[in-house]
């Protein structure tokens, strides 16, 4: 009790330098829930990936496409209940800056393979029904103001051409998780279209997806599909879902990894200038831990009023930094939602922010607590005056 | 009236710092006995061991050799803790610059040896209002350190030292850093505390006038200490 109104008051004496390292931890709690929040949002899409989805694509590459004869034959296996396909259509919208994923689909079937997105049934009806009609995730349509009716055009990149689309529908997550900034349309408008202005494109789908009957029979209908295309013109590599993910996550592994290292650099960095700051303290108040002892308050006291103003400072800055860590991943979020779909601080960066907050703290007490107790007491009082 | 009962023993002591490579001799084989209820003024010039020899007396320092008894117990052979434990309960301290913790009032700053005993925070609060009263301090006990004079904060100092009823007070230059009149006032205290409570007080100082107030003077010169003084005997 004593002991904290001690320590609480010590932390405040020297206003502007507790000031500045409580604004250092903050800083290093923002930077680095930040980047630990990029880095989950990354993995986050793996595990959102339904285990009985698999993704059949082209052996050779992801960016070949597969015939859309293979539906039918793919349906036809034993334990696969639906099949469905989803095309990169990669167009422009306006300007090249305005990124977001665009897919052309079996609209019908691709709704049932995601049930995590949900689209109101009168605008799934209607989407339905016309040919050129278009659903786009909320974000997305939010992002460019964009209403049901709204014409939206495209310029193809992959397929030559002015692609223009009506939305008909807005589609939802149901889970936190889920990605809102994803644009689809119908399949067969693009095929059609393509008949008549780029023959040879025509009838050629990215990937099929497959829903199986049942969980335990996953790598069974896996390895049917593949065997069923052996030597067949385009070799077919089927995936469950995660492992797609995955395969496509590890294209950019190296990103994350480097920001994986930064983000314990920051720590790196905070424990130093907490470190130093605890130095600075403790070299000051030798004299004042010498008359302690010398009214006979033992080392574990001492100590006790060393550790427990550097975590002051270490945990009143993360408490600080998490409370901002918030709106700043809001803003951060919103700005960037083209690249991260769903930009949620989760709990789990929240514990790591607490957790390395007080090993912080206690790492940069250690060696002014060391000095502290070790030096003698004659020794320390002779400092005084 | 003298009283013959020896509460500090101390036999064949000898200290000495290392300096680097240099081993500085600082105390060369003092024995002396202080008696129960003695005003003892330590003088000699500076750097003569005036305060390493209280540090010892006091168990924040170690001797070489030579043993240093307090009302009975060998403090020179406890280890720290115990050394610690007993500093609590049978030491009072004032020192030259007041040492008080800058954080605390005069309040907190006389409960601070209280909180390393038993009791409640009510008896507590009693005891550190007697102290007070006993230094004329009262009237400041939600004052800080800073937002006292040399003199009242070295009052405080004192109330602190005798709080816990400590068995011996000592005071290295208590009156040091005080001009002539705060000097007075600290020294009628620790007369009072001595002649009226009975408190055996061991006080290093340089000043003649404050020595006065004692009874015993000591002169510590080179390491040895020299004859008694008596004066001022009840
Ligand atoms: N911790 C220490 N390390 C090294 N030398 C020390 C230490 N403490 C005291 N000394 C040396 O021991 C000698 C005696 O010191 P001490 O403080 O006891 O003298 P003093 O009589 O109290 O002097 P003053 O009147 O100036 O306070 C001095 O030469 C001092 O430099
Ligand atoms: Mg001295």
């Amino acid at each position: 009790m004593y002991i904290i109104k001690i320590l609480f008051r010590n932390a405040l004496r020297h206003k502007l330098r507790t000031t500045l390292t409580v604004v250092g931890v903050i800083i290093a709690v923002l930077a680095f829930g930040l980047l630990r929040t990029v880095i989950t949002t990354w993995y986050m899409s793996v595990e959102a990936s339904a285990a009985n989805r698999l993704w059949t694509r082209n052996s050779v590459s992801l960016i070949l496409p597969l015939p859309i004869a293979y539906k039918d034959k793919i349906r036809q296996i034993e334990g696969v209940r639906s099949v469905s396909h989803i095309t990169w259509f990669g167009g422009i919208y306006i300007d090249e800056k305005n990124f977001f994923a665009q897919f052309a689909v079996e609209p019908q079937t691709y709704m049932e393979a995601f049930p995590e997105y949900y689209i109101p049934p009168e605008q799934k009806a209607a989407m339905l029904r016309d040919r050129k009609g278009a659903v786009a995730g909320r974000k997305l349509a939010q992002r460019y103001g964009w209403k049901l009716g709204n014409v939206i055009t495209l310029k193809g990149t992959i397929y030559p051409g002015t692609w223009e689309f009506t939305l008909r529908g807005i589609y939802e997550g149901t889970r936190k998780d889920a990605d809102e900034t994803v644009f689809f349309f119908h399949w067969d408008y693009l095929n059609e279209t393509l008949k008549k202005t780029a023959k040879g494109m025509e009838d050629q789908v990215g990937s099929f997806i497959v829903i199986t009957k049942n969980l335990e029979d996953v790598t069974g209908v896996v390895q049917r599909i593949d065997n069923s295309f052996k030597n067949s013109l385009a070799e077919t590599l089927t995936e469950t879902e995660k492992a797609f993910v995955l395969g496509f996550i590890s294209m950019t592994d190296a990103i994350i990894t480097a920001i994986e290292f930064v983000s314990f650099v920051v720590i790196a960095i905070i424990l130093a200038v907490v470190a130093n700051t605890m130095a600075m303290t403790a070299r000051e108040r030798i004299g004042e831990y010498a008359i302690l002892k010398t009214l006979g308050f033992g080392w574990f006291k001492i100590a006790g009023l060393i550790f427990g103003e550097s975590l002051v400072i270490s945990v009143m800055g993360c408490a600080l930094g998490i409370g901002l860590t918030f709106p700043i991943a809001d803003v951060f979020g919103a700005a960037m939602g083209q690249y991260f779909p769903a930009f949620n601080v989760t709990l789990e960066t929240i514990y790591m922010d607490i957790a390395t907050s007080i090993i912080v703290g206690l790492l940069a007490a250690i060696i002014p607590c060391w000095h502290a107790i070790k030096t003698p007491v004659a020794g320390g009082l002779r400092r005084i005056g | 009236m003298e009283r013959k009962n020896p509460i500090v023993q101390i036999k064949h002591v000898s200290k000495s710092y290392r300096r680097g490579s240099q081993i500085v001799p600082v105390l060369n084989d003092i024995t002396v006995d202080i008696n129960e209820g003695e005003f003892l003024a330590l003088m000699g010039p500076s750097g003569s061991g005036k305060s390493t020899l209280l540090n010892l007396i006091a168990g924040i320092d170690r001797v070489d050799s030579g043993s240093i008894l307090v009302d009975g117990v060998e403090i020179t052979g406890l280890v720290e803790t115990e050394l610690a434990n007993w500093r609590a309960n049978h030491v009072g301290f004032v020192f030259q610059f007041y040492n008080l913790i800058p954080v605390l009032t005069a309040f907190e700053n006389v409960e601070l040896p209280l909180l390393l005993t038993r009791l409640t925070r009510k008896e507590r609060k009693k005891h550190v209002e007697i102290a007070l009263a006993a230094v004329n301090l009262s009237h400041r006990l939600a004052h800080y350190p800073a937002q006292l004079s040399g003199g009242e904060q070295q009052r405080v100092a004192i109330a602190r030292a005798v709080v816990t009823d400590p068995t011996i007070l000592v005071a290295d230059e208590p009156t040091g850093d005080l001009d002539r009149k705060s000097a007075e006032e600290i020294m009628d205290l620790m007369d009072g505390l001595n002649r009226e409570l009975g408190k055996t007080i061991i006080m290093v100082t340089h000043d003649p006038r404050a020595a006065q107030k004692a009874y015993v003077i000591r002169h510590l010169d080179k390491g040895v200490l020299n004859d008694v003084h008596h004066q001022n005997s009840v």
